[in-house]
């Protein structure tokens, strides 16, 4: 990179950082600034009324409630996977793994419409959940259930690599030294792997607030009763009311923004872990 | 404490890396596994540590059987080859680590603990290290770091794997007599892994000699070296060149030399065999010795080190290795290209073709 960085002339790198700056300016800042404008368009008094609507605060509260509940259960999920998969050899770990991309390479309208046919009237275990007065479907379980669904890769797929590099030395070191299987997790493997843990939940729980085809899909749209925040935004968009719809529409932009941010900083910190862990490899 | 192994059996899908392997270790000896890679010597030393279940056979640990003992419980120190120390720990945490996860009622106080890790601080010379990290280490620091911490538990058994195999050769040879003066003023049994029998020769009172997963020969390093019990040992063990010969009423003749070598035993028959002979049991003189002697060239000299190393060429086109001492070199001043009689002094290992 660097020594062709060297060898190119000065006209052709300023026209490559200018069309990758264009770039940058046409599909990510002016969007971004259009968001923020058409929120604060006829001022803050009305964008935060907007955002105190009833059912946009339902809207937050059920999007809020859904990633409180799927990003600690992938992250239960997404530690285990990996460190059976990085750690232990058994039957079936390759399909472990592709199961684990399932939901990176189904489209998320599907990944809905699984649970419409599993939990839906005309589906397995409709008519027994409907005998029992359980709703599932057009209800909150089933936008959480979705959620669950399409962010289980996260976590694991951002632990694997990680795992796999620092090997199993240290565990059975620990093991060695008389330390049990749980305070071997908690002393040796999790601080090992915190960084790429935090990257990969913050990674997660942008997916799961943000997700929109699955959670379509087996909401049912009741106002203030199904909607999470991207649904939200849509219909207030599909009715003309712009400034309420780019109100909500700014809170995930703002959020977006906010997991950037992390992102970064856990990366860079991260980066100088498996530094670390190649270094440490090397000797 | 001892250590008995008994028909240990151990296969990792259709490799058969252990068959039938049976070994006594006495308390405070120290004992080297020497084999090429592939040889099961890491598997065994794993399996007595608990880190792998045998398929078969038994594990004895003064006189107990160790199946159904955790790895905790069997009161083992494990060094690995790549140190495997904790790299998120300071030194200091890295050896109080087996001290500070045992229950609260048999843990020692803060205070013990920390006087505990001075002094092993202080036995592995390294008494300044004890706030870095392992990062900050060389390669000979960190594994005396993890030797420090395997001692920690107070083992009675020391397992290390490949201890020094990740080293510069410099601090691999410090290392290593370094070991054998820590073993002779702890006495805790020992076992060691290795590839190099260098290594095992020099610091073990015993080795075992290991192949495609089985032992080949245990032995004093003198025995091992002087008296191989297979072909296998007698390669591994150092260089050696082949000769063909054949025993006729029970005295050795080499085939181009139709010389005898004089060599005990009584068998009668004429029978064709291999005679492997290390390089010093080879005399080199400028005029045939004898009638066993054979024309060679010389082909190569390598005058560093303690002794003069040759390749020489004979005159049916093998290729022989010889060592002689400086003072002999000095005598005989050869030349490359020169052309001189080898004559064998003794045999190291005769095989019988049958």
């Amino acid at each position: 990179m660097s020594s062709l960085a060297r060898t190119e002339s000065p006209v052709v790198r300023r026209s490559l950082i200018g069309i990758a700056l264009l770039y940058l300016v046409l599909f990510i800042f002016f969007p971004l600034f259009i968001v923020f404008a058409s929120a604060l368009q006829k001022g803050i008094a009305v964008y935060f009324n907007s955002l105190i609507n009833p059912e946009t605060l339902a809207a937050i509260k059920l999007t809020v409630l859904t990633a409180l509940i799927a990003v600690p259960l992938n992250l239960v999920f997404g530690v285990a996977a990996s460190w059976a998969i990085a750690k232990f050899d058994f039957r079936g770990k390759n399909f472990l793994l592709t199961l684990i991309d399932l939901p990176l390479s189904v489209s998320p309208v599907i990944s809905g419409l699984i649970f419409v046919l599993i939990f839906g009237l005309q589906g397995v275990f409709g008519p027994w959940l409907r005998d029992h007065g359980i709703r599932i479907i057009y209800a909150p379980p089933a936008i959480i259930l979705a959620t669950i669904f399409v962010t289980f890769p996260m976590v694991a797929r951002e632990l694997i690599p990680v795992m796999k590099a620092q090997g199993n030395d240290e565990e059975e070191a620990a093991i060695t030294l008389g330390a049990s299987g749980w305070k071997t997790f908690w002393y040796v493997t999790l601080p090992n792997i915190k960084w790429g843990l935090l990257y990969g939940v913050i990674l997660c729980n942008a997916r799961a607030m943000g997700e929109f085809g699955a959670v379509s899909v087996v909401s049912g749209h009741i106002r203030g009763l199904t909607n999470t925040l991207p649904l939200q935004i849509e219909i207030l968009y599909n009715e003309y009311n712009f400034t309420a719809a780019f109100a909500a529409a700014s809170l995930l932009a703002f959020l977006a923004l906010l997991t950037l941010i992390i992102k970064t900083l856990v990366e860079y910190r991260f980066r100088a872990e498996l530094k670390a862990v190649r270094k440490e490899r090397e000797h | 404490m001892s250590i008995e192994v008994k028909h240990i059996v151990k296969t990792f899908d259709a490799f058969k890396a252990l068959d039938d392997v049976s070994l006594k270790v006495q308390t405070g000896e120290l004992i080297a596994l020497l084999g090429p890679s592939g040889s099961g010597k890491t598997t065994l030393l794993r399996i007595i540590a608990g880190l792998e279940t045998a398929d078969a056979g038994e594990i004895l640990f003064q006189g107990n059987d160790a199946k159904d003992k955790k790895i905790k419980d069997r009161n083992v120190g494990f060094v690995f080859q790549h140190y495997a120390l904790f790299r998120h720990m300071t030194v200091a945490e890295n050896i109080s680590f087996g001290l500070k996860v045992q229950p609260k009622h048999i843990r020692l106080s803060e205070d013990k603990i920390k006087a505990k890790v001075k002094e092993l601080l202080h036995l592995v010379q390294l008494d300044w290290v004890g706030n870095r990290y392992p990062s900050q280490l060389s390669g000979g620091q960190r594994q005396r770091i993890a030797l420090a911490r395997a001692l920690a538990i107070e083992p009675k058994v020391l397992l290390l794997d490949e201890p020094f195999g990740s080293l510069d050769a410099q601090v691999r040879k410090e290392l290593r007599q370094w070991l054998r003066r820590f073993h002779d003023d702890l006495h805790i049994t020992s076992l060691f892994v290795t590839h190099d029998q260098e290594e095992a020769l020099e610091v073990a009172d015993r080795v075992v000699v290991m192949n495609q997963g089985h032992i080949e020969q245990i032995g004093t390093p003198q025995e091992v070296y002087h008296k191989p019990a297979s072909v296998f040992v007698l390669n591994f063990l150092g260089n050696v060149n082949l000769f063909r010969g054949r025993v006729i009423d029970g005295k050795l003749f080499l085939d181009h030399s139709g010389a005898n070598l004089s060599q005990g035993g009584d068998l009668s028959n004429i029978k064709p065999a291999n005679l492997y002979i290390r390089p010093h049991q080879l005399d080199i003189s400028r005029h045939p010795q004898g009638d066993n002697a054979i024309k060679s060239i010389v082909k190569f000299l390598n005058l560093a080190g303690s002794s003069v190393k040759l390749d020489l060429s004979t005159e049916f086109g093998n290729e022989l290795q010889v060592e002689i001492t400086q003072q002999e070199y000095s005598q005989l001043k050869l030349i490359k290209g020169e052309n001189v009689f080898v004559c064998p002094k003794d045999v190291t290992f005769c095989e019988y073709e049958i």
